[in-house]
């Protein structure tokens, strides 16, 4: 038996289940105009904001023009990646049928092409959450960050691969996607013709995006051509940083668990819902951090209703967490610097190779392990 | 031109158009919408909407018919209608909807200044480049539009032939287009039949009566499924079913069990066709041999999204069945109700 499954007993599990489908078919019911409302005016104040921008940085010899057009940039890309991009090509608007909001059509502005990342994503991560050697999200194959994954050497640089990372992270995400680490180990070869399709929209999108901020606008600035390099370089790395902050959050935090394929196999529906949120964590904070995080500061209700517009998640959180308690569940929540440290502490914990014994119980442990201790 | 890729250049990932469309709807160069320029209720139940394309607009050919988008509750909904203006009018679009349905009810309340989305023409319901010396042209009710269109597209070009146009409406309050038809040129004959003032419905004797000629020249067609079945039961009779031009003015109604599994599945681009078995799509498909793209088989990541061309699938997931054209499904969790055809 393992902890997944022994967490709740078969009709718990199936009552917890039906519950959770209420709430998404609730929300479903509910959906309409509000809700396309609501996207379309974050994509004008994403469009009026990154036209400011651009537009201020013509003036960016003038230093407070040149920090206001790097701000308005920054929280362009933010509002694009996160509260738009993220949350449109989970399909959460797919059911409005407007082309621009189409998970299938919409391309964001970072370096992985939507394609692509809609496999990784959509696909692997959301359907295999935290499954070890399934979910890819797991130490996002550069990083040890859950006891299960076998020490080695290399992991002594964790500390310094996950700093790298956040400065880089579009790029990061971008080759996410070609799995070098598997490609290294032999598992996967370079010229898979899939591998090869992946690659083949890598190199457009690229050209597009280094395109436009580090060669096109600056030379349209003229005498400025530095600093508008400068400024676009500078937003693209305060979107980074905060990308790699609130997606670290959403599963790395301590007490986030993961599990093995066999524990997943032949998953119910509500033990599906059950591993979402034992695989999660949320981040508090208010409606503007909500929107700014694309709401994945609502992990779990995210991995519980993917293709929910994300503006319904702070609507039915109190809910989620409501039900957790009934069933004596986890819900793990917290302010971002508490749910940060939390995971900066993991990541220099793993870098080291696992105590041979045991004083105390360790707070990251997988399911199986604390049933295995309590039996 | 070059400014305009250097624009693209500048506003990837998301183009030009979506920064235009912020300043005001209609300066798309890509897409294609239409302005309400004039409303007018020429009867009761229906709308005669003017609209001012965008640029993108390439014109049409009378008789075709272009799709219109309006978004209701959130939702984009499409429906096609066929322009009822003469071709020669540029930069002009007329539609004449009549109120049956969500997308027709909804363009029935529509005020000058708003905009619709719009699609380029399309449909091989055409006169052909060298125009008949004698045409007939049959309609019923709003089938009119592709004809009238056809009519004044003739008369713009100086057409001298004899041309024949029977209309069937219900009462004389219904007929469309009512002033003009009684003002056409000597060489246009303009028969009207009121279906439910005593005149009945189309029949050989009406056109015998209002084209004696019927035999020798092409005839187009378009209304509602009674009157095309019966044009074209007196037509095969005679064999003269060449003759017929044909547009289909309403689908004809679907009946939906939702419990038997009817129907073929069709994947246009692998040429792939199999009766329905009721299961989802996607296992349908991989059954046949195909592999669609596809990720959780359970509907939450869109891996497996295709276009539906044609037919109307039920969600399993929402129950819900819907059979709009060119609409994007999952195919994980789609079942046929009936004939469909994916666009893959």
């Amino acid at each position: 038996m393992t902890g997944l499954q022994d967490r709740l007993t078969p009709e718990q599990i199936e009552a917890f289940g039906r519950e959770m489908d209420a709430i998404r078919q609730r929300i479903v019911a509910d959906l309409g105009q509000d809700d396309v409302d609501y996207i379309m005016n974050v994509i004008r104040t994403q469009r009026g904001l990154e036209v400011a921008g651009r537009a201020l940085l013509f003036a960016g010899f003038f230093p407070p023009a040149w920090l206001a057009g790097v701000g308005a940039l920054s929280l362009a890309k933010i509002l694009d990646n996160m509260e738009i991009g993220h949350n449109v090509m989970h399909g959460q608007y797919d059911w409005t049928r407007i082309p621009e909001l189409s998970s299938q059509k919409f391309e964001w502005d970072t370096m992985a092409p939507a394609e692509n990342w809609r496999h990784s994503h959509n696909y692997i991560h959301h359907t295999f959450t935290n499954v070890l050697d399934k979910d890819r999200d797991i130490g996002y194959g550069i990083l040890r960050i859950d006891p299960a994954q076998k020490w080695h050497p290399y992991y002594l640089g964790n500390p310094v691969y996950a700093t790298v990372l956040a400065f880089i992270f579009q790029w990061g995400v971008m080759l996410h996607d070609l799995e070098f680490d598997r490609i290294v180990r032999g598992e996967r070869k370079w010229s898979d013709p899939e591998l090869k399709q992946m690659r083949a929209r890598m190199a457009p999108k690229a050209v597009k995006q280094v395109g436009k901020d580090y060669v096109l606008f600056p030379l349209l600035t003229g005498p400025l051509a530095p600093l508008t390099f400068l400024g676009n370089a500078t937003a693209n790395l305060t979107r980074n940083l905060w990308a790699f902050a609130i997606i670290f959050c959403g599963h790395f935090p301590s007490d986030v668990e993961s599990f093995t394929e066999e524990e997943t196999e032949n998953e119910s529906r509500g033990q599906w819902y059950l591993r979402q949120i034992l695989g999660s964590a949320n981040i508090t904070g208010g409606p503007l951090f909500h929107i700014l995080s694309g709401n994945l500061s609502h992990q779990i209700e995210h991995h519980l209703f993917p293709d929910i517009p994300a503006r319904r998640y702070p609507q039915i959180a109190a809910e989620v967490r409501a039900i957790c308690e009934k069933y004596g569940l986890p819900y793990n929540t917290g302010p971002l610097r508490k749910q940060l440290w939390s995971v900066a502490k993991k990541i220099v914990k793993f870098a080291l190779p696992p105590k041979p014994q045991r004083s105390a119980p360790e707070p990251d442990t997988l399911a199986r392990d604390k049933v295995s201790r309590a039996a | 031109m070059r400014l305009a890729a250097l624009a693209e250049a500048l506003l990837t990932p998301h183009g030009i158009d979506r920064y235009l469309e912020l300043v005001h709807p209609m300066l798309v160069r890509r897409e294609l919408r239409g302005e309400v320029t004039a409303v007018e209720h020429q009867t009761a139940d229906t709308v005669t909407l003017t609209l001012r394309p965008s640029s993108a607009w390439r014109g049409f050919q009378a008789g075709q018919y272009v799709r219109v988008s309006v978004d209701i509750d959130g939702v984009r909904r499409t429906r096609c209608y066929s322009p009822a203006g003469s071709q020669h009018r540029a930069g002009q679009l007329e539609l004449t909807i009549k109120e049956q349905g969500l997308v027709s009810g909804h363009l029935q309340r529509m005020r000058p200044g708003q905009v619709v989305g719009l699609s380029q023409a399309d449909g091989a319901f055409t006169l052909p480049g060298r125009r008949p010396k004698r045409l007939l042209m049959i309609s019923g009710g709003s089938g009119i539009t592709p004809l009238m269109a056809m009519l004044r597209t003739l008369a713009d070009e100086g057409h001298d032939g004899e041309v024949v146009f029977l209309h069937y409406a219900n009462t004389p309050a219904d007929l469309l287009y009512a002033g003009e038809l009684a003002r056409q040129a000597p060489n246009v004959r303009v028969v009207t039949a009121y279906t439910h003032a005593g005149d009945g419905f189309f029949s050989r004797k009406h056109l015998v009566a209002a084209a004696p000629w019927y035999a020798d020249a092409p005839a187009y067609v378009c209304g509602p499924a009674p009157l095309m079945d019966a044009v074209r039961a007196v037509y095969d009779r005679e064999k003269l079913g060449a003759q017929l031009i044909t547009e289909e003015f309403t689908p004809p109604e679907l009946v939906i069990d939702e419990t038997a599994a009817e129907g073929t599945v069709r994947f246009a681009h692998s040429g792939v066709e199999f009766p329905n078995s009721g299961r989802p799509l996607l296992e349908q498909a991989e059954e046949a041999g195909l592999s669609p793209e596809h990720g959780c088989r359970m509907g939450i990541c869109f891996s497996c999204t295709k276009v539906k061309a044609r037919g109307r699938v039920r969600n399993a997931k929402s129950g819900e069945v819907s059979g709009e054209d060119n609409e994007e499904i999952q195919l994980c969790i789609s079942v046929p109700a009936g004939d469909v055809e994916i666009d893959a």
